[in-house]
C-alpha cells in the first residue's frame, strides 16, 4: 500500500503554466469550425422558392469526357448555353431511371417552347458492359427528343460520379447474367455557364413541383 | 501483384495527410528523444499509434469512399473520427511529448497563441465541451445538415475534421491524464475533478442514445441523401438506416461506460494513494 504511484504527475508538472497553450492547439480548430457553421447558417436565405435542392457553391461545374451513341467524345462544352439536367442511370433499370426520364419529359413538355428548347437532359449510363450505343441510342429515343444518351469508360464515369459526390456498384448476376446497379437517384440541374444550380428528385417532389422548378430556373 | 487500391485515399487531401504526418512525426521524435522513463511507456505509445491508425485509415484510405456512399459506414466513420480514434490517442497520455514540444516553441509563436488558449479554455469549460460533443453529434446528423454535408466536398471536410477535433478536445477533457488530487492532497487548480468527468461521460451517452434509438425506430427513410447519391452497393436502405442507427446508439454509449470505469479505476487508486498513510497506520482489526 505504501507503494508510490508513479502514474499521476506531480504538482510541479501539473502546475507549469503554459502548458495550455499547447493545449489550446487543439481549440484553435474547433473554434473555427465553428465560426465557420455560424457563417453557413447565415447565408441560407432564399431570394427564389425552389422546391429542389439548391447546389449553388456547393459543387463544382459541370464538365465530363463521355462518348454519345454515335461513339464520337462529348464534352461539358458542347451543351455550353444551355440548362443541362444530368441524370445518372442504366438502360436495365427496372424502376428508378424510367420514372425518372418519364417525369422529366412529363415536366419538360408543360414547360412553353421557348423554355423547353433551352434545355437539355443527359442521360449517363454507368452500365457500359451492357448498354451499347445501339441499345443507349434505342432506350433514350423511346422518351423523346432532347434525351441525350451517353456512357464512357469505368474511369470516364467514376471521375464524374465523384465530382458530383454520388457512386454506383453493381449487385451479383443472376443464372440470367443479369444484375442491378444501385445508381443516383436525383437529377442535377446546371444552368448555362455550367454552374451547379439544382438537385432534383422527381419522385419525391411531384409533377407540378418538378415543373415548377424547371420553369423558374429557365427564367433566370 | 495484389491491389493497393483500398489503401490509397479516395479523396486525397493533402492538409490531412500533412497533418497526420506531422503529429506522427512530432510524436515519434519526441518520444526517441524525451530522457530514458520521462516518456510514454511502450503500451501508450502503441495505443497512440492505433488510435492515430484509426484515424488516418477512416479518412485517408479506401474506407472513405464506403462511407460516403453508405450510411452505416459514415457513422462507423464518425465512431473512430469522434469516439474511438481520440479516446486511444488520449490513453496514451501524450502529455510528455507535448511538454516537449512546448519546450522547444519559439516564444513569439507562444505570444501570438494567447488567444488560442483564451479560446481552448471556453472550449473545454465543463459545461461548453459535453454540449459541444453532444451538439455537433446532432448538427452533422440533422438532415437537411447532413444532406448538403455529404453533397459538398468541402463541407464533408469539414464535418470530419470537426468531429476528430472535438473528439480530441472531448477525451482529453474527460480522460486527463493528470490528478485533480495533488501529493499532499490538495485539490490541483485547472484539473477536473473525478466526479464531475464520470456526470459528463454519463451525461453525454443519453441524447446520443436517444438520437440512435430515433434513428432505428424511424419509420421511413430519414437520411435521403444516401438515395439520391447512390450506394457503394445495393442494400435494403431500411437496412443501412438500421445498422447506422444501431452504431449510433450503442457502441458510443459503451466508450462512454469504458471512460467511466477508467475513472472510477483512477479515482479509487488516488484515493488509496491519498489515504496511503492513514491506511498503513491504521491496520483494519
Amino acid at each position: 500500500m505504501t507503494k508510490p504511484i508513479t502514474r499521476f504527475p506531480t504538482p510541479e508538472h501539473t502546475a507549469r503554466p503554459g502548458l495550455s497553450r499547447w493545449r489550446a492547439g487543439f481549440g484553435c480548430g474547433s473554434g473555427l469550425g465553428l465560426i465557420l457553421l455560424l457563417a453557413l447558417a447565415g447565408c441560407s436565405g432564399q431570394e427564389a422558392t425552389w422546391h429542389g435542392t439548391r447546389l449553388d457553391g456547393l459543387m463544382p461545374p459541370l464538365a465530363f469526357e463521355l462518348t454519345d451513341t454515335q461513339g464520337r467524345t462529348v464534352t461539358a462544352s458542347d451543351s455550353a448555353g444551355q440548362l443541362r439536367l444530368l441524370f445518372f442511370g442504366y438502360t436495365s433499370c427496372p424502376d428508378v431511371c424510367p420514372t425518372t426520364l418519364a417525369d422529366l419529359q412529363g415536366a419538360l413538355r408543360a414547360l412553353p417552347e421557348a423554355q423547353r428548347a433551352r434545355y437539355r437532359v443527359l442521360f449517363v449510363s454507368v452500365d457500359p458492359n451492357r448498354d451499347t450505343p445501339a441499345r443507349l441510342a434505342a432506350y433514350t429515343g423511346a422518351f423523346g427528343p432532347g434525351i441525350q444518351g451517353l456512357t464512357g469508360t469505368d474511369a470516364q464515369l467514376r471521375a464524374l460520379a465523384r465530382r458530383y459526390r454520388t457512386t454506383f456498384g453493381y449487385g451479383d448476376a443472376d443464372a440470367a447474367g443479369q444484375y442491378e446497379v444501385s445508381h443516383s437517384s436525383a437529377v442535377y440541374a446546371f444552368d448555362g455557364q455550367g454552374k451547379a444550380r439544382l438537385l432534383l428528385q422527381p419522385a419525391r417532389l411531384g409533377s407540378k413541383a418538378l415543373q415548377e422548378d424547371l420553369a423558374t430556373l429557365a427564367r433566370r | 501483384m495484389p491491389d493497393l487500391a483500398w489503401i490509397l485515399p479516395y479523396d486525397p487531401s493533402p492538409l490531412a495527410l500533412v497533418a497526420f504526418a506531422l503529429t506522427a512525426a512530432g510524436y515519434a521524435w519526441a518520444a526517441a528523444n524525451l530522457p530514458p522513463g520521462a516518456g510514454p511507456g511502450w503500451l501508450r505509445q502503441l495505443t497512440f499509434w492505433l488510435g492515430l491508425a484509426l484515424c488516418y485509415a477512416v479518412m485517408q484510405t479506401r474506407f472513405d469512399y464506403y462511407a460516403q456512399y453508405m450510411f452505416f459506414v459514415h457513422r462507423g466513420q464518425h465512431l473512430v473520427l469522434h469516439h474511438l480514434g481520440p479516446f486511444l490517442m488520449v490513453l496514451s497520455n501524450p502529455l510528455p511529448v507535448l511538454r516537449y514540444w512546448h519546450g522547444r516553441l519559439p516564444a513569439g509563436l507562444r505570444r501570438r497563441a494567447r488567444p488560442l488558449i483564451l479560446a481552448y479554455r471556453v472550449l473545454q469549460h465543463p459545461v461548453v465541451a459535453p454540449v459541444l460533443f453532444v451538439g455537433l453529434i446532432y448538427l452533422w446528423l440533422w438532415p437537411p445538415v447532413h444532406f448538403v454535408a455529404m453533397l459538398s466536398r468541402p463541407l464533408y471536410w469539414l464535418m470530419n475534421t470537426s468531429m476528430l477535433v472535438d473528439g480530441l478536445l472531448f477525451w482529453w477533457l474527460v480522460l486527463d491524464p493528470r490528478s485533480p488530487w495533488s501529493a499532499t492532497g490538495q485539490r490541483v487548480a485547472g484539473v477536473l475533478g473525478y466526479g464531475r468527468r464520470i456526470l459528463i461521460l454519463a451525461l453525454v451517452a443519453i441524447p446520443q442514445m436517444a438520437l440512435g434509438a430515433w434513428i432505428v425506430f424511424s419509420q421511413g427513410t430519414v437520411y435521403d441523401v444516401y438515395e439520391v447519391c447512390g450506394r457503394a452497393w445495393p442494400m435494403a436502405p431500411a437496412t443501412d438506416q438500421l445498422l447506422g442507427g444501431l452504431l449510433t446508439w450503442i457502441p458510443p454509449a459503451m466508450m462512454s461506460v469504458l471512460g467511466i470505469l477508467l475513472l472510477v479505476r483512477r479515482a479509487l487508486h488516488d484515493d488509496a494513494r491519498r489515504h496511503a498513510p492513514y491506511l498503513t497506520e491504521a491496520p483494519l482489526p
